[in-house]
């Protein structure tokens, strides 16, 4: 198991999603992190104050590709699961 | 219905200046989330799964026609097309971006609209009967004193950090559409001896503990009713329990003091409030009253139309209830058809309802808590025109108070609270039972997607509840709730289900009533007849999910 840093842009509240040098809207960007790593960029990152809801969270890799744990974070990496047309293509909350 | 006058404008303006200074400062960092959330909930904006969420107050469900039209643009400009009306009454904007918000807050000013008090633990909207103003069984029109009680509580120092939300709703029927007893507050305005006045019950609530409201005064005098209500809420801030978040509503106060107890302590403090002044003068009543006068009804309208189209003639019969006008209807527009999601209008379908109710309903409007909307005085002869705009817009659909009818919260597919989805069930819930829902009749589905229970599972004939099993979204299934005049809190059945399992569980209850039904009873009649064991046999009694 590894850990995502994910959080909400403080001026629009898009997801966000740690890309290892920066953020990413996709989560297809998005890095596992061993659990020190990424405890240490979520504090450099929280002293900022402009991403909302910052948090560390669960995630697996499943042939080759992550994917949260929970089922609130696959839905915060897909969109709306009953409004595909605002969805992110390409990914799955399943 | 009302409009602002100077004083209102003033405040609103007032309001929307401070929250642009306070953004403006939250953006320049000067301002730190940990102080700027509670002044950003104060102003209705969430942040949620994906982006900000904006609640915008809909007073007791009253919106014209122009408010609709700003709230269609606000959706186009600012968010996704789209709006959420909710169940208590009000709409959710889902995509809204911080750095737009206070320029929202104006475009809303324009049309004498805001979202203060949608959030945090003050008094929030006042909601009300959906046919408020159009029923011929109410005593008079319950707005005005709806409105009265908006303005006491807009603001109010001593009310505005309470132990927790506070909930008022007020009816004027003894046919409750509103929800009412299952309020933080509840009243019905009621005639006694040629004096009006109203019928309190304090202490309902859904959420963790399920309470109905009880009985606390059978008749306050209607000039006096805002001094009663400052001794109720004095009682409450005095000895509510801000504690114990999951104790401090009111209902916890009501219930673990009883009734009887909690009547007393309001009426001591009543003893005091009502010496304070706070009550407005007659003159004051009549001048919020002059905004809710009838329109120009006309008069000598056919009161009879053709019903020879079966689809009109079915329409008609479901969605048109009767109006206290000779010649004039109430249009009830669902926002349910099958498959669609409970609650949502597109801007395009905003401004088409706003043009109807312009063109056949002298420009107002209603929102139901059931998350439907309604164009409250539609003259008979007018109403195959309604309908023909209505099927232009695709809301001509026919399910009011059916089983595909149902309410849902937002759930985790929007929610930072949510533990499950609600609306994907309400959907497949929709598409499976449409089929057969004349033949079951008068149905109440409600769907949350957590314990703070925003879908009103607790008073659903049907009930179910989203909870987090492990990681994975379960679901209960509750029945026997109500949250009309006969109110009562649904039980939970048995163990939970899968999302697939609860739509076969439900599909079962609803088998065993139309095999056990007398008639006339609806399912909540069968189910208090014969209580649990026959649901549970045929919902349990095969393989278990």
């Amino acid at each position: 198991m590894v850990k995502l840093l994910t959080g909400n842009r403080l001026h629009c509240g898009q997801v966000i999603w740690w890309k290892g040098d920066g953020w990413s809207t996709s989560f297809s960007h998005a890095v596992g992190l061993a659990p020190e790593d990424g405890e240490a960029i979520r504090q450099r990152v929280a002293a900022d104050e402009m991403i909302n809801d910052l948090a560390l969270i669960d995630a697996e890799e499943v042939d080759g590709r992550l994917r949260p744990l929970r089922i609130r974070e696959r839905i915060r990496s897909y969109g709306p699961t009953v409004r595909p047309d605002l969805a992110h293509a390409g990914q799955d909350y399943r | 219905m009302y409009r602002y006058d100077d004083i209102d404008r003033q405040m609103v303006a007032a309001r929307v200046a401070e929250f642009r200074d306070q953004v403006t400062r939250r953006l320049s960092g000067d301002l730190d989330e940990e102080h700027f959330r509670p002044l950003r909930l104060m102003n209705g904006l969430y942040l949620q799964l994906h982006a900000y969420m904006l609640r915008i107050a809909i007073p007791y469900g009253t919106l014209a026609a122009r408010q609709l039209r700003k709230l269609a643009d606000i959706a186009r400009r600012y968010d996704r097309g789209y709006g959420h009306f909710t169940t208590r009454q009000n709409i959710q904007f889902n995509w809204i971006k911080l750095e737009e918000a206070p320029d929202i807050l104006a475009e809303l000013a324009t049309v004498d609209m805001h979202s203060i008090q949608t959030s945090g633990n003050c008094i929030r909207n006042i909601s009300s009967d959906q046919y408020a103003g159009a029923s011929a069984d109410e005593v008079e029109d319950p707005r005005p004193w709806a409105e009265l009680m908006r303005q006491w509580s807009s603001f109010h120092p001593e009310f505005s950090w309470l132990p927790r939300k506070f909930k008022i709703a007020v009816i004027a029927t003894d046919a409750d559409r509103a929800a009412m007893r299952w309020h933080d507050i509840g009243v019905q305005l009621v005639r006694r001896d040629g004096q009006l006045g109203f019928r309190v019950y304090v202490g309902g609530g859904m959420g963790r503990t399920p309470l109905i409201a009880p009985l606390i005064n059978d008749f306050v005098p209607a000039g006096q009713i805002l001094s009663y209500f400052e001794a109720a809420l004095r009682v409450y801030n005095r000895y509510g329990r801000r504690d114990n978040l999951f104790k401090a509503r009111i209902k916890i106060l009501v219930h673990e003091l009883g009734a009887e107890r909690y009547a007393a302590e309001v009426a001591e403090e009543f003893l005091v409030t009502s010496q304070l002044g706070i009550d407005p003068p007659a003159a004051e009543i009549a001048r919020i009253r002059s905004f809710f006068a009838p329109p120009l009804f006309e008069e000598g309208l056919p009161e009879s139309i053709d019903r020879t189209d079966p689809d009109f003639a079915h329409w008609a019969a479901r969605q048109v209830r009767a109006h206290k006008a000779p010649g004039y209807a109430i249009v009830n527009i669902s926002l349910k058809a099958p498959g669609a999601i409970p609650g949502d209008a597109s801007a395009d379908q905003m401004e088409a309802i706003a043009e109807l109710a312009e063109r056949y309903s002298f420009g107002e409007l209603r929102v139901t808590h059931s998350q439907n909307l309604v164009l409250p005085h539609v003259r008979i002869i007018d109403l195959p025109a309604v309908w023909a705009g209505l099927q232009a817009a695709g809301l001509a659909h026919a399910n009011l108070g059916l089983a595909s009818d149902i309410i849902a919260c937002p759930g985790l597919d929007y929610c930072t609270l949510a533990n499950a989805r609600s609306i994907p069930l309400a959907q497949k819930l929709g598409v499976r039972l449409a089929p057969r829902e004349e033949e079951l009749g008068d149905l109440k589905i409600k769907i949350s997607g957590c314990i703070n229970a925003c879908g009103h599972h607790h008073a659903g004939h049907i009930g179910i509840l989203g909870v987090d099993r492990k990681g994975v979204e379960s679901y209960q299934l509750l029945l026997g709730g109500s949250g009309e005049e006969d109110a009562s809190a649904a039980t939970i059945l048995g163990p939970g289900f899968s999302e697939d399992g609860v739509v076969e569980a439900v599909a079962a209850v609803t088998d065993v009533y139309l095999a056990e039904r007398h008639e006339g009873e609806r399912l909540l009649d069968t189910w208090r007849r014969l209580g649990a064991a026959p649901f549970k046999a045929a919902v349990y009694g095969g393989a278990n999910d």
